[in-house]
C-alpha cells in the first residue's frame, strides 16, 4: 500500500529542514550563527512556499483523518511561518547582544513552527495533543534561554508548571470523550453528537478542555502566568510568544469546539461568556495601573483575548471568521509591540518603565511613528487596522443577541484607549532625558517597517484579509 | 472491579495531584511530581476506557502521552537546573521577583 505524503509535505520538509539544521549547527565555526540563522529564515519560507503552491480549496480529511487540510489550516500556516521569520528577524540582534546566542535559538523557533502546523492540520484529539505539546515544549525551553537571568527562570518555571497542568486538564478531558464515544477523531465526535445525547461525563471532558484552552490562551480566570511570563522572559521571546502561538490556539479551539462540539454549543458558549467578559474587563483594567511596558502589553494580550473570544461566542462561520481576522491581526501588532521595545534597547539595557520612552518622537521620529501606529492599532482606532478587528467581533456578538456583551466589549475598549494613549503621549509629548538617536540594525528596521506598513495597509484595505479568513470557513 | 473502580482511582489520582500543586509550597521537584501524577491519572483513565470499549486506540493514545510526558519530565528538570544555577534555590516562595 503506498501512501501519498506530498499534502504533508511543509511540515515533513520543514522537520528535515530543522534535523539537518541541527546538525550543521553543531559543525558551524562562525561565532555570531548566521549561518544557522540564515537557514532557519530560508527553510521557514521554502515550507511557507510549499503551502502556498498547495493551498487547498476544499477540505481533505488525510492519513486516516489524522490530519486535515482546508483553506484554515493552510491560512493558519502561513500566516504562522511569516509571523515566526519577523519574530527571528526581530530576534536576532537582540540575542547578538546577549549570552543567549546559540543555534538552538533559532532551532528551538523551527521545532515550535512545526508543532503549530502540526496542530493546525490536527484532525484527532491525538494530534491535536502531539502538536500542541511539540508547540508548548519548544517555548518553555525558549523562556529558559536566558540561563543567567533570575527573571527568565522563574519565568520558564511558571509558564512551564503552568503549562502542564494545562496539558494534564486537556488530557483528562479527552479521555472522558474518548470514553463516552470511543472515538478520538474530531469528524466522529461530531457525527456522536449528531445522534446521541451528550450525557453528563461527555460535558464533563467538555468543560476540562475548554479550561485547558484557557489556559493556553491566557484568558481570566486563568491568566496568573500570562504577565510573569511576558515580563521575564528575553524580550525576542515574549514577541515570539506573544504573535504565532495565538494562532495555533485558535485552530486548536475551532477544530474542538467549532468542528467538534458544534452541537453542544450551549454548552461550551456559556463558559467563553463568562472568560470573555472576565478577560475584558479585568485586562483593561489592570493594564492601566501598570508601569512596565512589558507587563502592560501582557494585560492588554489578556483583554484582547477576550476581545477575541467574543467571535468564537458568536458559534458560526460568521463569528469565527471574525476571530480569526481579530488573531492574525492581533498577532501582527503585538509582535510590532515587542519589536519595538526590542528596537529601542540600548545595547544591553532593556526598556522596562513606560518612562523610558520619553521624547522617543524627538529622538528618532520615524521609530516613534511606527511605534505609535502600533499602539494605536492595538486601541482600535480607526485608520488601523484593528478597528476592523474589533468591529468584526462586535457585529458577531451583536448577530448572537448578546448586545449587553457588544455593548460592554465597546465600553471596556474605551478604558483600553487611555493605557494605550498614555503611551503615545509619553513618546511624542514628554521631554527626552537623553539625547542619544536611538541605532538599530538594518534587519531590525525592516521588521519593524513591515508591521507598522502591515497595520496601516490592512487598516486601509481589510477586505482581501476579510475574504481569507470568511473563505476559512465555508465548510463548517 | 468494574469500570467506575478504576475511574474513582484515576479521579483521586488527579485530584491529588491538583491538590499537591496548589498547596505546596516547600520546593519546585514536588511540583513536578504532580505533574508526573497528572498524566499518570489521565493514563489511567484512557485504559480503563479502553479496555470496557474494547477498543485499542485509548492504548496507543497511552503511548503518546508517556512519551511526551518524558520528554516533558526531561524539559521540567533542565529548567529546574537552571532555576537552581541561577537563584542557588529551588523553593517556591522563593519565586515571587515576577509580581504586579
Amino acid at each position: 500500500m503506498s501512501v501519498d505524503l506530498m499534502p504533508m509535505l511543509p511540515e515533513l520538509f520543514l522537520l528535515t529542514a530543522t534535523c539537518i539544521l541541527l546538525i550543521v549547527d553543531v559543525f558551524a565555526k562562525d561565532f555570531d550563527r548566521l549561518q544557522t540563522y540564515r537557514l532557519a529564515q530560508l527553510s521557514l519560507l521554502i515550507t511557507g512556499v510549499i503551502v502556498i503552491a498547495q493551498f487547498p480549496d476544499l477540505q481533505y480529511h488525510l492519513y486516516q483523518r489524522h490530519f486535515i487540510l482546508d483553506p484554515m489550516a493552510a491560512t493558519v500556516k502561513v500566516s504562522v511561518i511569516a509571523l515566526t521569520m519577523i519574530a527571528m528577524m526581530f530576534a536576532r540582534p537582540y540575542i547578538l547582544q546577549r549570552p543567549i546566542l546559540r543555534g538552538e535559538y533559532f532551532i528551538l523557533h523551527l521545532f515550535a513552527v512545526i508543532g503549530m502546523m502540526v496542530l493546525a492540520g490536527g484532525g484527532s484529539l491525538l494530534t491535536l495533543y502531539l502538536g500542541l505539546e511539540l508547540l508548548s515544549l519548544s517555548l518553555y525551553a525558549l523562556v529558559a534561554m536566558h540561563r543567567h537571568s533570575t527573571l527568565s527562570s522563574e519565568a520558564a518555571v511558571k509558564y512551564f508548571v503552568m503549562g502542564a497542568i494545562a496539558s494534564g486538564f486537556l488530557l483528562y478531558g479527552m479521555s472522558m470523550v474518548y470514553g463516552v464515544t470511543g472515538k478520538i477523531h474530531i469528524t466522529d465526535i461530531a457525527q456522536y453528537l449528531e445522534t446521541a445525547e451528550a450525557s453528563l461525563t461527555l460535558r464533563f471532558g467538555l468543560v476540562f478542555m475548554v479550561v485547558a484552552m484557557a489556559f493556553k490562551f491566557g484568558a481570566v480566570p486563568f491568566q496568573m502566568w500570562v504577565p510573569d511570563v511576558y515580563h521575564g522572559a528575553p524580550t525576542s521571546v515574549t514577541a515570539f510568544i506573544a504573535s504565532a502561538p495565538k494562532i495555533a490556539a485558535f485552530a486548536l479551539v475551532i477544530r474542538i469546539l467549532g468542528y467538534g462540539f458544534e452541537k453542544v454549543l450551549i454548552d461550551w458558549q456559556g463558559m467563553l461568556i463568562i472568560m470573555a467578559t472576565l478577560s475584558i474587563v479585568i485586562g483593561n483594567l489592570v493594564a492601566l495601573a501598570q508601569d512596565n511596558i512589558k507587563r502592560l502589553l501582557a494585560y492588554s494580550a489578556i483583554a484582547h483575548v477576550g476581545y477575541f473570544l467574543l467571535g468564537i461566542i458568536a458559534g458560526n462561520g460568521v463569528g469565527y471568521s471574525a476571530a480569526f481576522f481579530y488573531i492574525i491581526t492581533y498577532a501582527i501588532m503585538s509582535l510590532g509591540g515587542f519589536g519595538c521595545l526590542i528596537y529601542l534597547a540600548k545595547g544591553k539595557q532593556e526598556v522596562s518603565l513606560i518612562s523610558d520612552l520619553k521624547g522617543l518622537g524627538q529622538r528618532n521620529p520615524w521609530g516613534g511613528l511606527l511605534i505609535s501606529f502600533l499602539f494605536l492599532s492595538m486601541a482600535g482606532l480607526p485608520p488601523f487596522v484593528g478597528f476592523w478587528a474589533k468591529l468584526e467581533v462586535i457585529r458577531a456578538v451583536l448577530e448572537a443577541n448578546l448586545v449587553w456583551l457588544a455593548i460592554l466589549a465597546a465600553a471596556m475598549s474605551i478604558v483600553g484607549l487611555f493605557y494605550y494613549l498614555k503611551v503615545v503621549k509619553v513618546i511624542f509629548f514628554d521631554p527626552p532625558e537623553a539625547e542619544t538617536k536611538v541605532k538599530a540594525e538594518r534587519g531590525l528596521r525592516l521588521a519593524l517597517g513591515i508591521t507598522g506598513v502591515t497595520v496601516v495597509a490592512l487598516g486601509l484595505f481589510p477586505a482581501q484579509l476579510l475574504e481569507v479568513c470568511r473563505q476559512a470557513f465555508q465548510y463548517l | 472491579m468494574s469500570l467506575t473502580h478504576y475511574l474513582m482511582v484515576s479521579a483521586i489520582l488527579f485530584a491529588i495531584s491538583v491538590i499537591g500543586i496548589i498547596i505546596n509550597r516547600k520546593n519546585v521537584i514536588t511540583l513536578l511530581m504532580c505533574i508526573e501524577l497528572m498524566l499518570l491519572a489521565v493514563n489511567t483513565n484512557f485504559i480503563a476506557f479502553s479496555r470496557y470499549l474494547n477498543d485499542e486506540v485509548g492504548q496507543i493514545f497511552v503511548f503518546f502521552i508517556l512519551t511526551v510526558a518524558a520528554a516533558e519530565a526531561a524539559i521540567g528538570l533542565a529548567i529546574l537546573v537552571v532555576l537552581f544555577r541561577s537563584n542557588k534555590d529551588i523553593d517556591v516562595e522563593e519565586l515571587r521577583e515576577l509580581k504586579g
